[in-house]
């Protein structure tokens, strides 16, 4: 290939990673009334208007509960598996490692039609419940996966050595796994912390009056308003995703781990 | 024996239908430096994982000082092992690997920091109490996982191939080292080495492994001289061994007469007694190499190749050419089996 090709495979590519990014940026901008884009002239008007929508902060405040609690969940139930999956040479453990990353090829609205037909119907729950089951369902696997991943690079002798000099097997995890996995842990919590905060296909089925996440919430107040407020908080919160992953990214290089 | 201190009594040890180790019979001494050698796979690790606890014998019985442990687990056994890979942990700095199993024994915060700062100047480690492993050298590290385990004033110190990791200057220090704390400590040790001059050098007794199970238990002067077999010839350095008919040395690649009778099942000769430039037969040089002292030759004959080292006085045979060579009965080690 010419270096002419490449350079416009190249542009072609940033273009269409960051082009949405630049567009809501500059729609939420907008001093006009509507959602356009170019913008009709600059204000920060409706960056500060999102913060004044009560339904935004109601389902804020809900996302944010899932992602951070519904993630730890996710961890709990993970970090445990993961270590079983990688330490014991579990009978079926290969059938055991496909389930667990069904829901990642499983589409999410498929998830949500099931739990919602299976779960929430006939065991009449609440429908915070059922997000945050679906949020740690959703989440489990990407906490089993890096988790894994930092278990694999943890030799089994340290365990071992640590048995040997008076552990018990529960001890010798906290002391010698948890610490050295650690930036799995923190890695995993931001991964699943962000496919909680962003999912929308199976929170869509879940969704009930006055209780939403945030971006199921966007889209109800699309369907009424069509203001430049959804641009300003998709832009909001695009900042915070990625403030969030420069700080990882700084902190412990996490993308050695995803 | 009645004073064995690490006892172990017909003991199997498998993995899941692999038996790794079948009816294993073994007493060490109290006081040892006992080294299980062999070739890879015969045993040596999985022996030791069993006296460790960290692996669950399908029959048979360990008794340590006394105490029957078969069924005892790993944190209860009162033993140090210091792994291959050291396997120390490295988010804890020096001090504190060292210092871990002492804190486990919740001792006084003085109590612990003297021992532990006691046991890295045994090592000759005191200073680097603040780095991580990872900030180490290879033989640092070595040290360090010793310390850690010596500190623990353990009953038996198991080492699984404790010097294999080091070059060979670094080796060298750290048998002396290993020699000199087991003089100092009296601390019964059993370790693993796959390397015939090392079992030499440092241990008290030999046990020769293959297979799972002895092959020869001795001091490394027995050994060295009186090797039983052909396996123990052959890891003792009798690199010429060959069986006896009558009065011919037999290969599978053919035979030669001796003109002497020995009435035993093999002969087994180390390159140095084999006679090179004077004797009853030829060979031809295929390899000659200065090795210092003397000059190791591997010559063509009736039986094969053999290997024979000539003082590096004697002219040089080059390669190709016919040069005599004796297998003289002076110099031959009589095998059973
Ligand atoms: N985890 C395991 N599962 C099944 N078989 C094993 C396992 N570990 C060892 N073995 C087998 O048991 C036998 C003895 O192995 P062991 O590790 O004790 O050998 P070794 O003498 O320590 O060898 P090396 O010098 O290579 O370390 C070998 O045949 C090996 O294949
Ligand atoms: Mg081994």
């Amino acid at each position: 290939m010419s270096r002419l090709t490449i350079w416009i495979i190249l542009g072609a590519t940033l273009t269409f990673l960051i082009g949405p990014f630049l567009i809501v940026i500059f729609a939420g901008m907008s001093a006009g009334e509507a959602l356009a884009f170019p913008p009709q002239g600059l204000s920060l008007k409706w960056y500060a208007k999102v913060f004044t929508v009560e339904s935004f902060q109601a389902s804020f405040a809900l996302s944010m509960f899932l992602a951070v609690f519904g993630t730890i969940a996710a961890l709990l139930i993970g970090i445990p598996a993961a270590y079983a999956l990688n330490r014991y040479d579990l009978p079926g453990s290969e059938t055991i490692r496909t389930i667990v990353a069904a829901p990642i090829i499983v589409p999410g609205i498929i998830v949500g039609l099931a739990l919602l037909r299976y779960f929430v119907v006939p065991l009449n729950v609440t429908i915070t419940m059922a997000l945050f089951v679906t949020h740690t369902a959703l989440v489990l696997p990407y906490a089993v996966r890096v988790v894994s991943s930092s278990l694999n690079n943890l030799r089994a002798d340290m365990e071992e050595a640590a048995v040997i000099l008076g552990c018990t097997r529960l001890q010798a995890f906290t002391k010698v796994v948890l610490p050295n996995i650690r930036g799995g842990i923190l890695a995993a919590f931001i991964l699943g912390f962000v496919t909680s905060f962003n999912e929308v296909p199976a929170s869509l089925f879940l969704s009930g009056p006055g209780v939403r996440t945030l971006p199921i919430d966007m889209l109800s107040y699309m369907e009424i308003t069509f203001d430049p407020s959804v641009a300003a908080l998709s832009a909001l919160l695009a900042f915070m995703s990625v403030a969030i992953v420069f700080i990882a990214e700084r902190l412990l290089g996490f993308s050695r781990y995803v | 024996m009645s004073n064995a201190f690490v006892s172990l009594t017909d003991l199997t040890l498998s993995y899941g239908q692999t038996v790794a180790v079948p009816d294993l019979n073994l007493d060490v001494l109290e006081g040892e430096l006992i080294a299980l050698l062999g070739p890879s796979g015969c045993g040596k690790t999985t022996t030791m994982r069993a006296i460790a606890g960290l692996l669950t014998p399908t029959s048979g019985r360990i008794v340590i000082d006394g105490l029957d442990v078969t069924r005892t687990p790993a944190n209860k056994r009162g033993i140090g092992l210091v792994f291959q890979s050291y396997a120390l942990f490295p988010h804890l700095s020096a001090f504190e690997n060292v210092a871990f199993g002492l804190r486990l024994l919740k001792l006084p915060n003085a109590q612990v920091r003297a021992r532990t700062e006691a046991g890295m100047a045994t090592v000759g480690l005191t200073g680097f109490e603040t780095r991580k492993p990872a900030e180490m050298s290879g033989g640092q590290q070595q040290r360090l996982a010793l310390a850690r385990s010596l500190v623990m004033e353990p009953k038996v110190l198991l080492l699984d191939e404790p010097l294999s990791n080091l070059d060979a200057r670094l080796r060298l220090e750290m048998r002396n080292e290993l020699q000199r704390v087991q003089k100092d400590t009296g601390i019964t040790m059993v370790f693993v080495t796959h390397d015939q001059s090392e079992a030499l050098a440092l241990a008290d007794r030999i046990v020769l492994m293959k297979d799972g199970k002895i092959e020869q238990l001795g001091t490394p002067a027995e050994l060295y001289a009186k090797p039983a077999t052909a396996f123990a010839a052959d890891f003792m350095g009798f690199e010429n061994i060959f069986r006896v008919e009558g009065s011919e040395l037999v290969s599978h690649l053919g035979r030669l007469s001796v003109g002497y009778e020995a009435k035993v099942h093999m002969l087994a000769w180390r390159p140095s007694g084999v006679g090179v430039g004077t004797g009853p037969h030829t060979g031809r040089v295929i390899s000659s190499s200065f090795a210092g002292g003397h000059r190791e030759y591997v010559l063509n004959s009736p039986l094969g190749q053999i290997k024979a080292d000539a003082p590096i006085e004697t002219p040089e045979v080059p390669i190709g050419h016919e040069v005599a060579f004796d297998l003289p009965m002076a110099t031959a080690r009589s095998l059973a089996a």
